[in-house]
């Protein structure tokens, strides 16, 4: 009875982020295009978008390889993997055990890597733009990762996420200046790694600074829907790791009745929300920056990161 | 026989195979007979250190009436050079079997079939070693035969390579001669068992500890001794380079362990955190100079250097844990470098073999002269990509679950008093982690260049698959590199007894836990399971393209590449190695390595090309190596005026040396 709740607890995680992603997506637009002042797509635009590219034929490039044509595939698994191990609504998920935070990370650059060769493989000027700059961002974003998770970690005592949701939910967590630290490197990453602006503007494309849409150009068809829809969870992957760590009310536990189900996904939903608007008021009121002064900015997080680990590491057994 | 018995016996066999490789009239035939009978001997020689391994099996020792008189050569396997000798061996027998299909493209394969059996008899010599002569005797064979191998090729490069090699190859000897010296002690108790129940003044094991990290580091490659290696491994024919990245360097870091773990007794504290900070130091300089390379073979090289600093770290966190008594988290940390051994062995001599496949096939050094191989190397290809995402770092694959064995270490260090290691040991933990996202880059910008994209020259547009023999090694190489990523559990395990000999504790056993998953800690609870992301992976990868070919469009058409309307004919518009390092070079190069672009573009109106001009020099190179070697030759001319003195002037020279060192005797004591 219990292994069939957490199977349907973890295929009803994994599904929700599947639906919602879009829908985020979606959401972050019209909030967007409200504060702007435009009556924007409306909310359900992705899921159309998707569907459409779906169903059109696929026009692949005269000498693009099979990785070209595997890497939409191999990104989404990934990303999607990923994202079903990030506690969304419930917590102590079927196989959280299976992959830690450092393997969420390293899930995360597996689909980075794939990326960025199919952005190099039809061999075009604009793809190696791309991927050489996802590179560079990641260089610095991925380290910067790591070392939030090392704080994270060091605060729980274990990097598996449950475990650190499990500890910013009890009373026990206090208030860490790392923790304040980590924070907001983990939304430095988080807007590099999504590619929103300052670093990287998801709705235009034929910017000289484009990234993300760089290596996704010569897709077409259901493998752009693929990528799309990639991208789309890893938005709401960030969003639930910052939730779940830093905003742990209301998670379910193993266990809980379905009321307590409920009432979690309604307050999941309404996490959802708030960061939309909140990413979309940032996204707003802040402007695209220089490819080359990135580096200050998630080199930033990068220092955060360093700041709030080593803190951990002094204050024990003080 | 006894285990020992046996492997010495494959040693002999391996240099009787460089004999067979002098001997043997015809060329192809001496290449066959040698690669094919130095593949069966180290198979046979690494599953007999499995077995040893496997079954845990008490020390063997042997007793050659060899060497010196009056000791005699010992040979001695335990657990810890069992380990090693798989890895050596089975390094031996991938790069044996590759062989037999590259080494047919050799041009003087007289000047390489000698050596390559020979090496490996060096490399199995050494492991087996039990007192300081027969040691440092086979370490020296080994330097010396890796030396010809990498002057096999007549070239310039090679030479200067050589020349650097063997200067940096005997004063690691000489740092290891001098640390075993004061091991030995005044009672010149030569064989390891003496050294390890003689007791060492503090000051001597000082010396020792650098004199070791001296030794072995230059001969691993530790930042800044490491300025021979990406000269010498690449230059190398691939499967010698393979052999000299994936599985010399591992000899190295035995003898580091042998020394530091077992033979020295207690150490001081700073002995951790100074190999923690060298191999921290060489894991961020080595990967960030490998981002920048051009040349296949020489990035490998960067990345060895890199891998071995992660190494490093393991042993550093292993050896500050074991001095404080911490014999769990000094487990982990030992167990995650012992993986980290092995897991470098494979996917590096894999990425030799591909770097070697693709010389083969195209005759092209510099990644900007290939492109496009994928479409005619694809299953050189396919291998290749499996390296180069193993050696990221990425899972399912196994670079990953040795890096997250390390940053496991490292999280358990907190307890360690001193606020020197406070400090350092994040510090290093940063530089481990911005090491692993360069790595990805390294690796996506190889292979995305030499294999994806466009052919940029008329070789790499007309290249050719390899033979089925250099093929099958590289899949088994790719093929281990996989198990050993989904089935981690196994590995631990299997290091087990080389873990416990060393660090005194090992991990709790793996094979008792379900789904095949791994757990350092019952404490930390942290855990980690290959198989089932293995499985999710490809379950939700192939899910997603079954849906999308059943439910949507599963049509599909092939036109020329959009690239925003304008796509350009000329291959050369693509992105080439240096231009996709630019970002990177941009962001690190110049505040680290001191690199420096310059444009020069022509004035209004002039056709002139515009040009422009990089300058990437190494800061070790520069400022150690140069004003060294200038220290060395100014010594070296104004001493050989010695050379042209009278006999009475020699006379007096020895008069006064003789009264010099009786001085010192009579003020020592």
């Amino acid at each position: 009875m219990e292994l069939i709740e957490s199977l349907l607890v973890q295929g009803a995680q994994m599904t929700l982020v599947l639906v919602a992603a879009p829908l985020m997506t979606g959401f972050v637009r019209k909030m967007k295009a409200r504060l702007q002042r435009r009556r924007g797509p409306p909310l359900v635009q992705p899921y159309r978008d998707l569907l459409r590219l779906a169903r059109k034929e696929a026009v692949v490039a005269e000498n693009a390889s099979w990785l070209f044509r595997a890497a939409p595939y191999l990104v989404f698994a990934a990303t999607w993997v990923a994202a079903a191990l990030v506690p969304t609504f419930a917590t102590g998920l079927l196989f959280s055990w299976s992959a830690d935070l450092i393997a969420i990370i390293a899930l995360l650059g597996s689909a980075r890597f794939f990326l960025a060769l199919a952005g190099m493989d039809v061999g075009t000027a604009f793809g190696g733009i791309g991927a050489s700059r996802e590179m560079m961002i990641a260089s610095l974003a991925e380290p910067a990762m790591l070392l939030i998770v090392f704080t994270l970690a060091l605060a729980a005592r274990s990097t598996q996420l449950s475990d650190v949701a499990a500890l910013f939910a009890s009373s026990e967590a206090g208030l860490h200046v790392s923790i304040g630290l980590a924070l907001i490197g983990l939304i430095i990453v988080a807007i590099a790694e999504n590619s929103r602006i300052p670093v990287d503007n998801p709705a235009t494309h034929l910017e000289l600074t484009m990234v993300h849409e760089a290596m996704v150009l010569e897709y077409s068809g259901r493998h752009l829907a693929m990528m799309e829809l990639a991208a789309f969870l890893k938005l709401v992957l960030y969003v639930s790791l910052i939730g779940c760590i830093f905003a742990p009310w209301g998670l379910a536990a193993p266990g809980a009745e379905a009321g307590a189900y409920l009432a979690a996904l309604a307050l999941y939903v309404a996490k959802l929300a708030i960061a939309g608007t909140l990413l979309a008021v940032f996204e707003t009121t802040i402007a695209k920056m220089r490819v080359f002064r990135l580096p200050d900015f998630v080199g930033g997080a990068l220092m955060l990161g360093l700041l709030g680990t080593l803190l951990l590491f002094v204050s024990r057994s003080l | 026989m006894s285990a020992v018995a046996s492997i010495l016996l494959c040693v002999a066999a391996l240099l009787a195979l460089g004999i067979v490789g002098i001997a043997t009239p015809r060329p192809l035939t001496a290449t066959r007979l040698v690669y094919g009978g130095t593949g069966l001997v180290c198979l046979a020689a690494a599953s007999m250190a499995f077995a040893l391994l496997a079954t845990g099996a008490p020390p063997a020792e042997i007793t050659l009436p060899l060497a010196l008189p009056w000791v005699g050569a010992g040979f001695r396997i335990d657990s810890l050079s069992a380990f090693f000798l798989l890895v050596v061996d089975l390094g031996g027998a991938a790069s044996a079997l590759y062989g037999i299909g590259y080494g047919a493209h050799e041009k003087e394969p007289r000047r390489v079939l000698p050596f390559f059996p020979t090496f490996l008899a060096g490399m199995n010599l050494v492991l087996l070693s039990a007192d300081a002569f027969s040691f440092l005797l086979s370490w020296e064979f080994m330097s010396l035969a890796s030396w010809a191998l990498v002057m096999a090729h007549q070239e310039e490069e090679n030479r200067r390579a050589g020349y650097v090699y063997i200067v940096m190859a005997s004063l690691g000897t000489m740092a290891l001669l001098m640390a075993f010296g004061i091991l030995a002690g005044t009672d010149g108790g030569f064989s390891f068992e003496a050294m390890r129940h003689s007791v060492h003044a503090p000051q001597m094991v000082m010396l020792v500890v650098i004199l070791a990290l001296l030794g072995a580091g230059s001969k691993a490659g530790l930042v800044p001794l490491h300025a021979w290696l990406p000269l010498a491994h690449p230059a190398a024919p691939s499967h010698v380079s393979a052999l000299m990245s994936g599985v010399m360097t591992k000899v190295a870091v035995y003898a580091f362990i042998r020394i530091l773990f077992d033979l020295c007794g207690g150490l001081p504290w700073w002995a951790g955190l100074l190999v923690l900070l060298a191999g921290g130091i060489s894991a961020a300089l080595g990967v960030l100079q490998a981002v920048m390379q051009d040349e296949p073979k020489r990035l490998l090289a960067f990345s060895t250097i890199e891998n071995i600093g992660i190494v490093f770290v393991g042993l550093g966190l292993a050896l500050a844990f074991r001095s404080n008594g911490m014999v769990a988290a000094a487990a982990l940390a030992l167990t995650a470098a012992l993986f980290h051994v092995l897991n470098h062995s494979l996917f590096k001599s894999l990425l030799f073999f591909g770097a070697g496949a693709v010389l083969t096939a195209t005759g092209e050094r510099a990644m900007d002269r290939l492109g496009g191989l994928i479409h005619r190397m694809p299953a050189t290809a396919l291998l290749f990509l499996v390296g180069c995402m193993a050696i990221s770092a990425l899972p399912p694959l196994n670079g990953f679950v040795s890096e997250w064995l390390t940053f496991q270490a490292i999280l358990a260090s907190p307890e360690l008093p001193g606020w020197a290691l406070k400090v350092g040991v994040p510090a290093v933990g940063g530089l481990l982690a911005l090491a692993a996202a360069l790595a990805s880059a390294a690796f996506a910008k190889t292979f995305g260049i030499a294999f994806l994209g466009r052919p940029r020259s008329e070789p790499a547009g007309t290249a050719h698959e390899v033979d089925r023999f250099s093929l099958a090694a590289m899949a088994i190489l790719g093929m281990l590199c996989l198990a050993t990523g989904i089935f981690p559990g196994f590995v631990i395990d299997l290091l087990s007894p080389a873990v416990r000999q060393a660090a005194g504790g090992a991990l709790p056993s793996q094979a008792g836990l379900p789904w095949l998953m791994i757990m350092p800690s019952a404490a930390s609870g942290s855990s980690y399971d290959g198989a089932l992301v293995f499985l999710f992976m490809t379950a939700s990868g192939l899910f997603a393209a079954a849906f999308v070919h059943r439910f949507a469009s599963r049509k599909l058409r092939r036109a020329p590449a959009w690239d925003c309307g304008f796509p350009q004919p000329s291959p050369v518009t693509q992105y080439s190695g240096s231009s996709f390092a630019q970002p990177i070079r941009r962001v690190f190069g110049g505040r680290v390595l001191g690199s420096s672009e310059e444009v020069a573009l022509p004035r209004p109106g002039s056709m002139a090309p515009a040009r422009f001009t990089l300058t990437l020099p190494d800061p070790v190179w520069d400022w150690i190596y140069l004003p060294v070697a200038g220290a060395v030759g100014y010594a070296a001319r104004e001493l050989n005026r010695l050379q042209f003195l009278t006999i009475r002037r020699y006379l007096s020279l020895v008069f006064g040396a003789l009264i010099l060192l009786l001085l010192v005797v009579a003020l020592w004591s």
